[in-house]
């Protein structure tokens, strides 16, 4: 334990060059001698990597230090790429309980022109405490209803949205209408609370008239639309819908949809709804039960955002592990994979859903891109974030280990080139209480006045 | 005994033919050659490890295998012993897990709605579990008793999984739950009952407290006088307060529901007052704070690896709580208050690893030997020691690893979960009314149910006596 807090403490000192205030900041680093895991290039050993800016300019065995960069030696140390959460609530949700700090949903089934991105506080106390994990950047999204809104990938520093917004990833969601039971979302098309009036196949039925009512009106809005916009001339102006408007950029396909769908019937489904409506820019989430029809899935070419891994099984009769196996088994039968933890204040559980995944069949390659270059991909922003290669955004973190492993500590952390402190409140409730009485006095005897 | 013992091998017998298809299910065992991990003696490399009638009765090197004893090969894996849950809410029966009805009901207990067919049960142990202390909830100041279980899974029979031999222990309350189940959810409606706040929780416990004692003294001044009077009038029995003269007599340990540092050192003041000197803090978020005087006090705590944010009370908390108290000397176990947290017990405790830097040892002890203390078993369970009863847990790594996986779970000797063998459908009986092959909302990390009134969610595992449009579940309730 001595020894922890030595290297710790010796490490703290080596990559304390904020300034004193601790402050993040841009600049030139050099991080040396270090154990370099590209993602998409293998690993580097005894490798250096060169920050600038916002930016890697430098990775490889023989690099040029420019001259006045700050050193940080990374000599028996590992350098990843900042690992990516394809779906959480960070930002939207401060405390659980409290419904004064929910911003997550919106009154209505209806709402796709809710945008997270407005909504996410970037002061958030879960921010720190998540990004000190070497998690960088999550996909935070409304939920709720059928539609609830626009789902924004940010990056965890940042002052401001624009700030925080990574490579302008926004998804439009879509809670896919749950098929067996009408249980379990609480929402649309589910929370089945028992009674007559409450028939799980009724429920059903309504939601999908619902959707494709939605998606019928969209698509006409749509054409309408672009048709007045090619040539205003003579045409009535539509009338304003700022709903069909923030469906329009998925229907011609500059948008993607983000499905959230699990069970086996609904995925099914979702399958044949999405080909129907030809949706061509999509990706599913959630999806525990994808194993069970992992090969129609990979047929129709459809990336999952899959998890979270740390969960129950979805039948009682299913085996202990399915959740934690689920996503090892799509990827088995061919389908593009990345994780998510469904998470808010504990999205920096990620790496632990993605060691669950890689030891319960995975793979720990397989799961490092889970969290890096395979959702990067997914979200068309692969050339500049994902993996550590000349040209990307400078989103990485050092570690003394494998960054799944809880016993591995993450001792350094870059968001857009910023050197971020490695404070949460975690960490400073720590300092402050792990030895509390420190510098306490014995008191001194106090005497009656009158003695 | 004897007798009784020959009941329950022909019953686990005949259990296990329908069930599993074993037909061997002797609670003899020798397990070769593993990393030894005995938390209180260390750690064994290389090890066998004999269990006969169900008890550790040798841990060397080259034991000698009694005749027909099945031999476990145990090279290149990590034995230790069966990990412990001091916070659960697994094998109770549907609904009954918090009698809401009033800030003080100690007379219920969890004994009489303990339910054995909970797949949890076998979720848990596929995780190396093989005792849980499961709970009532936390509506009440005073809420009901709870029970040790062993899980002993196939068995139909409640009693067949009650850790015989185990204290008995009561579930206290404070902060937000029970101010907001009595006092709050009152005063919106119909006249608000005390406590709405952290001083009528004192109040509500003083008072029981009080009335307890003087029930008790009440009592030993009659059954002095019986001796010599024969006409002595006995007092009023009252099951109320009988059970809080038993937690005054020590019979009875206390295990509260808490997170503030002020109400924790609120009820440490109490049971000072009255001669309680056993107590265990349950979630305990901000025991932190207090580590010192918990230490002093001889408190122990039962926390979460990293939960919070999911209400006010839990917003000024740190992961490093585990570590910050072990470190301060404060005896501290990890529990999961979860279906889903309860099946990686094991991963919960390496966290105190990344959060404070703990030892493997510190980091077992956590769900092993502390939580055993906590519940009055620990010269039963929570180590590998010689006359501990035979509940261990075979990794193919070292526990405390992200990518172990425990493969083979032993109670009382009798193997439980193997997962080379583990086939899909584990359940019980399956009613014929119910939907074979439902879905089922996942229990995950965002399910911060805790063990509040709506903690009857946990029990959605029990579905299959259920039709499914007749359940009622909301994921979004924390």
């Amino acid at each position: 334990m001595n020894l922890i807090i030595t290297l710790v403490i010796a490490f703290l000192s080596v990559f304390q060059v904020q300034d004193q205030e601790q402050k993040a900041r841009q600049g030139t680093y050099a991080i040396t001698n270090a154990r370099i895991e590209t993602v998409s290039d293998g690993t580097i050993e005894n490798g250096t990597i060169v920050i600038e800016g916002d930016r890697i300019i430098a990775v490889g065995k023989n690099v040029t230090i420019p001259a006045g960069a700050e050193i940080i030696d990374g000599t028996g140390l590992h350098v990843y790429p900042g690992m990516i959460d394809s779906g959480t609530s960070l930002g939207l949700t401060e405390i659980g309980s409290v419904a004064e700090t929910n911003d997550t949903n919106e009154i209505g089934d209806v709402t796709p022109h809710m945008d997270a991105l407005t909504a996410i506080n970037p002061n958030a106390t879960a921010i720190p405490v998540t990004r000190v994990s070497g998690v960088t950047t999550v996909i935070s999204e409304p939920s709720g209803g059928l539609l609830p809104g626009t789902a924004a990938l940010i990056n965890l520093f940042g002052y401001t949205a624009e700030q925080m917004q990574a490579g302008n990833v926004k998804m439009l969601v879509l809670q896919f209408p749950v098929k067996s039971t009408g249980r379990g979302f609480g929402g649309f098309g589910g929370g089945g609370r028992g009674g007559a009036n409450n028939d799980p196949e009724e429920q059903y039925k309504k939601a999908m008239e619902k959707l494709n009512e939605i998606w019928d009106r969209a698509e006409l809005y749509h054409k309408i639309t672009s048709a007045y916009e090619a040539n205003p001339q003579g045409k009535q102006r539509p009338v304003y819908a700022p709903e069909m408007d923030a469906i329009r950029p998925v229907i011609s396909g500059e948008r993607t949809l983000m499905l959230k769908v699990d069970e086996e019937a609904a995925i099914l489904a979702a399958l044949e709804w999405v080909k129907a409506r030809k949706i061509s820019n999509v990706v599913f989430s959630g999806v525990s039960e994808g194993w069970r029809v992992a090969d129609k899935i990979a047929e129709a070419g459809i990336s999952c955002l899959v998890g979270p891994m740390l969960a129950t099984p979805t039948r009682s009769s299913d085996r202990y592990d399915r959740a934690y196996a689920n996503i090892g088994l799509m990827a088995d039968a061919g389908v593009k994979v990345a994780i998510r933890t469904g998470e808010s204040e504990n999205v920096r559980n990620l790496p632990f859903n993605a060691g669950f995944a890689a030891a319960y069949g995975l793979g720990k390659e397989a799961a490092l891109r889970a969290v890096t270059l395979a959702p990067a991909e997914m979200f068309g922003i692969d050339k500049d974030f994902g993996s550590l290669s000349v040209g990307k955004k400078a989103n990485l973190f050092i570690s003394d280990g494998d960054p799944f492993e809880t016993s591995t500590n993450i001792l350094a952390l870059f968001i857009d080139g910023f050197n971020v402190p490695m404070d949460s409140r975690h960490t400073d409730l720590y300092k402050e209480f792990l030895n509390r009485d420190e510098g306490r006095l014995k008191p001194v005897e106090v005497r009656p006045a009158d003695h | 005994m004897k007798t009784r013992l020959c009941y329950f091998v022909l019953g686990y017998i005949v259990l296990g033919l329908m069930l599993t298809g074993q037909t061997v299910l002797a609670q003899d065992v020798l397990i070769r050659n593993s990393t030894v991990l005995t938390i209180t003696k260390g750690t064994l490399a290389n090890t066998d490890v004999l269990i006969r009638d169900g008890i550790i009765a040798e841990v060397g090197s080259n034991i000698r295998a009694p005749r027909g004893i099945e031999e476990v090969d145990g090279t290149g894996r990590f034995l230790m012993p069966g990990i412990i849950d001091a916070h659960a809410h697994i094998a109770i029966s549907r609904f009954n897990i918090n009698e809401g009805t009033s800030p003080v009901t100690a007379e219920v207990t969890i004994e009489d709605v303990v339910n054995p067919y909970d797949i949890g049960i076998y979720r848990a142990l596929a995780g190396g579990v093989t005792t849980s202390h499961t709970m009532h909830g936390s509506a009440n100041v005073i809420g009901g008793q709870n029970e040790t279980i062993k899980h002993r899974y196939g068995a139909k029979d409640p009693d067949e999984i009650r850790f015989t031999g185990a204290p008995r222990t009561i579930k206290f309350a404070l902060g937000e739950n029970p101010t907001r189940s009595h006092g709050r959810r009152g005063s919106q409606g119909a006249g608000g009952i005390v406590p709405a706040t952290r001083m009528g929780v004192e109040q509500v416990l003083r008072s029981s407290f009080e009335n307890g004692r003087r029930y008790m003294e009440a009592w030993d001044r009659y059954r002095t006088a019986a001796k010599t009077d024969a006409r002595a009038v006995p007092p009023e029995y009252n099951d109320r307060l009988e059970i809080m003269a038993a937690i005054l007599r020590g019979e009875i340990l206390v295990h509260c529901h808490s997170y503030r540092a002020d109400e924790i050192m609120m009820l440490t003041r109490v049971l000072k007052d009255f001669g309680v000197d056993k107590i265990t803090f349950q979630h305990a978020n901000e025991a932190f704070k207090v580590a010192p005087e918990l230490a002093e006090f001889g408190a122990s705590a039962s926390v979460f690896a990293d939960w919070w944010s999911y209400k006010f009370e839990v917003y000024y908390s740190t992961a490093y709580n585990a570590a910050i108290l072990m470190r301060n000397g404060v005896m501290t176990s990890i529990n999961s208050d979860s279906g889903e947290l309860n099946r990686h017990l094991y991963h919960e405790a390496a966290k105190s690893q990344r959060y404070g830097g703990l030892t493997d040892d510190e980091a077992l002890s956590m769900i092993t030997i502390n939580p055993a203390t906590q519940l009055g078993i620990q010269d039963r369970v929570g180590s590998i020691e010689i006359g501990k009863d035979g509940d261990v847990v075979l990794f193919n790594a070292h526990p405390l690893s992200v990518y172990a996986i425990a493969e083979q779970t032993y109670v009382d000797g009798k193997k439980y979960f193997d997962r080379t063998t583990d086939p899909d459908d584990m359940r019980i009986e399956i009613s014929p009314s119910a939907s074979f092959n439902s879905y089922e909302t996942q229990i995950t990390g965002r399910d911060h149910i805790h063990d509040e009134n709506e903690a009857i969610d946990f029990l959605t595992f029990f579905d299959v006596e259920f039709d499914a449009g007749s359940t009622s579940t909301d994921s979004k309730n924390f």
